[in-house]
């Protein structure tokens, strides 16, 4: 949308009522959509239902979620991270090179996350050091990240990852609760407290409504977004630690394309792509929803290609519909 | 003022262009030989009529993600098509596709200026839903060079007047687009719009009318392209030009082009687009792995944007400050 058509903005007549608002919420339409996909889907195919196939289904959606929730963050505050993927293939090829020295499992997922962090700083640095605009930034050293993947690894791959790496991907916690399910549910906790309950939190909003206005009311804005870029950069590798140990082998193509996933998911979770607001819970919702369709489409044989009409075309559907219904009542 | 300020910053890439090029000579001495400029250039040609188009988005304060699925369904169709009808004249067959590729990019557009969704979200969301399309419409199927009739694979290297055609449609989308942003209105609205989108309303400027006609224009050329690559390549399969949006924005960033919006030239878009051109023909020749492609261009974006924001720092006192750029 264009800035000059937003000037004119009226305030309602009365105020919403508390419960009302959370029945008019984006994450309210979430969870109807939500339900209506599960239904459809334990319908659709006998083999939904089934405690282990939707336990297989979280590795659908716990390692974009990882990243979703970091990015959540960024969005809001007004700026993007395209690297994320890039992120994952280094920081998985940094392990994998450690692992041919036989590093163990503990120095491993410090090299991932090392990785991860060094790569949020120089897109963090890049950004607030030198005032640039956060997506030309991280599409270059998203290209950089995997490009420097493609130059240790060539057409090659890692393999031979110790025994205990694997228990990050393909572990359980009890019964059907995988290691990775485990980390998401931490980590909605740790982001919903961390945007919602905390001055951090505030301030990420703050900066997201007007950078400026921020900075004059005391928010240090360089400094908050540098921290969300780091933020972003440990979650890609913590989920490069996730994603390589359940793969158990590292190519430099690995998780291709996630970054757009990653962006559709919190997009589709209610924040604004444009910035200043959204809420972990809507992304939470959005990773089941997105989850959903994946492993329900699965389920009847739809190629993943076809798949992604369906991503794409619920990304652009949950958005468009409520505006479309608001212009169409608005006549 | 503001003319010799930008004639300078493409000055300076050309200069790179050139240094780059001498630097490749010094290693390969054949790589400057004219016929080998020749066939950088025409290797280069897609990237240069995709530049254009992603230009006059991003000018408009837009970004279109889906101009690579849009060439891959378009040029796919043109596969298709000429497999189901092997006597259609291939000028059917183009038409075809950049009327399809003008409707995809028109999508984008409407979903923009009527319904007011962010360019990145919708181009985001139609990226999948195109390249989705694609696989439906060929079942995941390859479609071969022998299953192309001779004439549709031809024409892009039919020469005409030493040149292949394929170089002749980027140097004729140059000159088309060099006078489409001097010489007409809709030209100067795309910067009109990009550089005060307010100021633009107050002169009469639709906004959103104008950003639909960047993306419809920018689809017309990823149809038109979708043709090329698939003649050129003589193959059409479902991930064809996987990532190329990227590359494509990356020439708009070397070349100059502000992803803020309302600053960039034909003169930049074309250097940034000859720019990767050379680094992907050029590594090759001098013995580097073209596994380091990816991480050259990668650097090669950094160093631009942050030249480029180098240049575009306003002369002035600063008065108010503010808390970074807008993206």
């Amino acid at each position: 949308m264009s800035d000059a058509t937003q000037t004119g903005r009226s305030l309602p007549d009365r105020l919403t009522t508390r419960a009302q608002r959370i029945f008019r919420s984006w994450e309210a339409l979430l969870i109807v959509v939500a339900i209506a996909i599960f239904i459809a889907n334990a319908i659709a195919s006998p083999y939904f239902l089934n405690a282990w196939n939707l336990s297989d289904a979280t590795f659908n959606f716990t390692e974009k979620a990882m990243i979703a929730f970091a990015m959540a963050l960024l969005i809001i505050a007004g700026e993007i991270d395209l690297s994320v993927a890039a992120i994952i293939a280094l920081a998985s090829t940094a392990m994998g090179y450690a692992a041919q020295f036989g590093v163990d499992t503990p120095g491993l997922v410090l090299i991932g996350l090392g990785t991860g962090v060094l790569c949020g700083a120089f897109n963090g640095a890049l950004v607030t050091k030198l005032a640039l605009p956060s997506i030309v930034v991280t599409i270059g050293t998203m290209s950089l990240f995997r490009g420097i993947s493609f130059i240790v690894l060539g057409d090659g791959a890692y393999r031979g990852y110790p025994e205990s790496f694997a228990w990050f991907g393909q572990g359980y916690i009890w019964w059907v609760f995988t290691v990775e399910m485990l980390i998401f549910a931490l980590l909605a906790v740790v982001f919903g407290v961390l945007l919602h309950r905390t001055n951090f939190g505030r301030a990420v909003y703050a900066i997201g409504n007007n950078p400026t206005a921020a900075l004059f009311s005391g928010i240090r804005v360089p400094r908050v977004k540098f921290i969300l870029f780091v933020l972003t950069g440990l979650m890609s590798g913590l989920a490069a630690v996730c994603l390589t140990s359940r793969l158990g082998s590292t190519r430099p193509s690995i998780g291709v394309g996630l970054e757009l996933e990653v962006v559709t998911m919190v997009v589709l979770g209610g924040i604004n792509i444009l910035g200043g607001s959204g809420t972990i819970p809507g992304v939470v919702i959005a990773a089941f929803v997105m989850g959903l369709v994946t492993f329900g489409l699965g389920l009847l044989n739809v190629p993943g290609i076809v798949m992604s009409i369906f991503i794409g075309a619920l990304l652009i559907g949950v958005i468009a519909l409520p505006r479309l219904f608001v212009m169409v009542r608005g006549r | 003022m503001l003319r010799r300020f930008a004639l300078t910053r493409e000055a300076a890439l050309l200069a790179a262009l050139v240094a780059l090029c001498l630097l490749i000579a010094t290693r390969f001495s054949g790589f400057i030989a004219p016929a080998n400029l020749g066939r950088v250039f025409n290797d280069s040609a897609l990237l240069i009529i995709l530049t254009l188009g992603q230009m006059i988005v991003i000018v408009t304060r837009c970004i279109d993600l889906s101009v690579a699925a849009n060439l891959a369904l378009c040029g796919m169709v043109a596969a298709l098509l000429n497999v189901a009808f092997p006597g259609l004249p291939v000028i059917m067959i183009i038409t075809a596709v950049v009327l399809l590729g003008s409707l995809l990019g028109a999508f984008n557009g409407i979903l923009v200026w009527k319904v007011g969704i962010p360019p990145i979200v919708v181009t985001l969301g139609t990226l999948t839903i195109y390249r989705g399309i694609i696989f439906l419409i060929s079942d995941g199927a390859w479609v071969n060079s022998h299953e192309m009739s001779a004439p549709f694979k031809a024409l892009p290297r039919a020469v005409f007047l030493g040149l292949p055609v394929l170089s002749w449609c980027a140097i004729l989308c140059v000159a088309g687009f060099a006078l489409m942003i001097a010489r007409t209105p809709l030209g100067r609205s795309f910067f009109a719009v990009g550089g005060n989108p307010h100021a633009a309303v107050y002169t009469g400027i639709n906004v959103g009318r104008t950003q639909f006609m960047a993306f419809t224009i920018a689809g017309a050329l990823a149809g038109l392209t979708g043709y090329l690559w698939v003649s050129r390549y003589a193959v059409a399969y479902v991930d064809i030009a996987g990532g190329f949006e990227l590359d494509v924005i990356a020439a708009c960033v070397i070349g100059g082009i502000s992803i803020a919006g309302g600053i960039g030239s034909v003169f930049g878009a074309v250097l940034g687009a000859l720019f990767l051109g050379v680094i992907k023909n050029a590594l090759p020749v001098v013995d580097i792995s073209p596994f380091w492609q990816m991480a050259i261009s990668g650097a090669a974006i950094i160093v631009a944007v942050i030249l480029n924001s180098r240049s575009n720092r306003p002369k002035g006192r600063l008065i108010l400050r503010t808390a970074g750029p807008k993206t």
